[in-house]
């Protein structure tokens, strides 16, 4: 039996998913470690203590939560040392963090500051005597790792969306806690962070990802692109790595080696011929849709449904029967 | 500036890769490898630096077996001043393990700035850079998509989920290099012929025991081959008909 340790990731006074992604593995390795408790760390500015008994809901015993006027954004120096020094007071037997932005840049300074080594883009573990076992993708999802941690604390940092959030009836004990130092201390300072378009899903995150290739001939052809993500209301938009060279997306919205790996349960691929670059970023797909009018594209070798034909005659077609087929629900 | 830069020696990954013999490694055999991406990009910013600054030197350093000197050279012929092998037989997966080995040669550099890229496709784990940067105790910025230094202090963007950060840090600094911050200028035949002079310091690399090991390497398993719906709009209906009923995500 052993405790778990859980960075719960924010950003402002919101929780997002790969948090409570981070909180249900570690109650499924403190379950698999013969039942401990799960702690899980959360820091923020005020309002983000609200959020305390969410974070309870998904499998925290108890939910430390550090809230700070000067953590309205990401404070690398303020997080590490709150991580570690909660780690290292706690005796856990394993830490798990999540593979985001945030993520990588966490775990590995949070593992270096206590000694130990991580392994991040978990997409499985396992406890086998006293080691805990992981499964890591490697050559850029063409071959799968199996990786034994002998390290104590385990540190990990979970792929998102391989484990779904799961609810259990529990609700945490919350404990208020300070900052191991003072974000006005701090010499790396965030000193903005820009919020994407109004509201948009993340692409890690969103259950459904339509992402445009060069098939789609102009920037502004992307509406096509945006109009079938909105017929869907969960979808995020993404990018070929040829389109955000162009500029015709940010950088942020590739998918691709050198970009974003997603997983959703559906991703459509539209005027994607299917580069090794691109492919590495979305073969985990659950279900892959691809529509492009060169029939022996590579993207339809992965493609569980292809439509060969014009995406300007195809898409809008498919965005009326997504809109229909929404209705009906 | 004095920048150092380290870098990594990576298989091409547009090919089907085969498990070596012993299970844990990939067989090299027929690999084709470069410098990796995001350390080329890294190499760039620092010669980027390098012309705006006068009296800057740019150090590579490269972990690994012999040919990684190739690596090193490619970064030279791009530009850099000076390259530092540090000598192991393999590059181990742990991170922890590469990270103390390259600080324990970063710490004696005085170095003002030191760039990564911020992961390698091979091992696809993105942690040298953080990690030694808080061996070295160093404030530290990753995966930065801008970068502007001036009067020791410098600006940089990241790209998060959605979301960009604007975040400011004071030099000395590590930081990690995502795509976006520039294009890698390609080796003339100058900088080719003028590459093999310059001087390529060899030590042995002090790696400690490895806390993570890689017990099995396996291929994923297969996609199911594609299946043709259909052509054009006309397939439309039974595109979505397949959504609902058989992948039932609509």
């Amino acid at each position: 039996m052993a405790n778990v340790f859980a960075f719960v990731e924010t950003r402002g006074t919101d929780v997002r998913k790969v948090g409570l992604e981070a909180v249900t593995a570690a109650r499924m390795l403190a379950e698999k470690s013969g039942g401990g408790e799960v702690h899980a760390l959360m820091l923020g500015p005020p309002g983000i203590a609200a959020k305390a008994a969410q974070v309870g809901q998904y499998g925290a015993d108890a939910v430390i939560v550090v809230e700070h006027a000067g953590l309205a954004n990401y404070s690398p120096e303020v997080a590490t040392a709150t991580a570690a020094d909660r780690i290292k007071s706690g005796g856990y037997r394993a830490a798990v963090f999540s593979t985001s932005a945030q993520g990588r840049d966490l775990a590995p300074r949070v593992a270096a500051r206590l000694g130990v080594s991580v392994v991040t883009d978990v997409l499985s573990f396992e406890i086998e005597g006293d080691s805990i076992v992981v499964r890591h993708p490697m050559n850029i999802g063409k071959v799968i790792a199996t990786i034994a941690i002998g390290a104590k604390p385990a540190i990990i940092a979970m792929r998102p969306n391989v484990i779904a959030p799961v609810q259990n009836a529990k609700a945490g004990r919350v404990e208020n806690a300070q900052p191991s130092i003072d974000p006005a201390t701090a010499r790396v300072k965030v000193i903005e962070t820009r919020q994407g378009g109004g509201g948009k899903l993340d692409l890690a995150e969103a259950p459904v990802v339509v992402a445009g290739g060069r098939g789609l001939k102009a920037a502004e052809n992307f509406k096509l692109v945006e109009d079938l993500a909105s017929a869907f209301g969960n979808a995020a938009v993404g990018a070929t790595r040829a389109v955000t060279d162009d500029g015709w997306r940010p950088h942020s919205d590739q998918i691709g080696q050198t970009g974003r790996l997603v997983s959703p349960e559906l991703y459509i691929a539209v005027g994607i011929s299917g580069a090794v670059q691109h492919l590495a970023g979305m073969r985990t797909s659950k279900t892959i849709v691809a529509v492009n009018k060169d029939k022996d594209a590579p993207i339809f070798m992965v493609a569980d449904y292809g439509i060969v034909g014009d995406v300007f005659e195809v898409i809008p077609a498919l965005t009326a029967a997504v809109r229909e087929a929404k209705k009906h629900h | 500036v004095k920048i150092a830069v380290c870098v990594k020696r990576v298989p091409d990954m547009d090919v089907r890769f085969r498990i070596g013999a012993d299970n844990v490694s990939v067989d090299e055999a027929g690999l084709k490898f470069d410098i990796n991406d995001f350390d080329a990009w890294a190499v760039e910013a620092a010669l980027k630096l390098k012309d705006k600054n006068a009296g800057s030197e740019v150090t590579v350093i490269s972990l690994g077996p012999d040919v990684v000197q190739e690596t090193i050279r490619k970064a030279l012929s791009m530009g850099a001043d000076r390259g530092i092998h540090l000598k192991a037989e393999k590059v181990p997966f742990d991170g922890l393990a590469i990270a103390k080995a390259l600080s324990a040669e970063l710490k004696t550099g005085g170095y003002d700035l030191i760039l990564f890229g911020k992961m390698s496709p091979d091992s696809s784990n993105g942690v040298v850079g953080p990690m030694a940067a808080e061996l070295l105790g160093l404030p530290c910025v990753t995966a930065i998509s801008s970068l502007e230094i001036a009067d020791g202090k410098g600006t940089a963007k990241r790209e998060l989920e959605g979301a960009q950060e604007i975040v400011e840090f004071p030099l000395p600094a590590v930081l990690t290099v995502d795509e976006g911050l520039n294009a890698a200028r390609l080796p003339s035949l100058k900088g080719i012929m003028a590459a093999k002079k310059k001087p390529l310091e060899v030590k042995p690399a002090q790696l400690a025991e490895p806390q993570v090991t890689v017990r099995k390497l396996e291929l994923p398993p297969e996609r199911k081959a594609g299946r043709v719906v259909g052509e054009g709009a006309a397939a439309v209906p039974e595109l979505v008909r397949l959504l609902q009923t058989e992948a039932k995500v609509l």
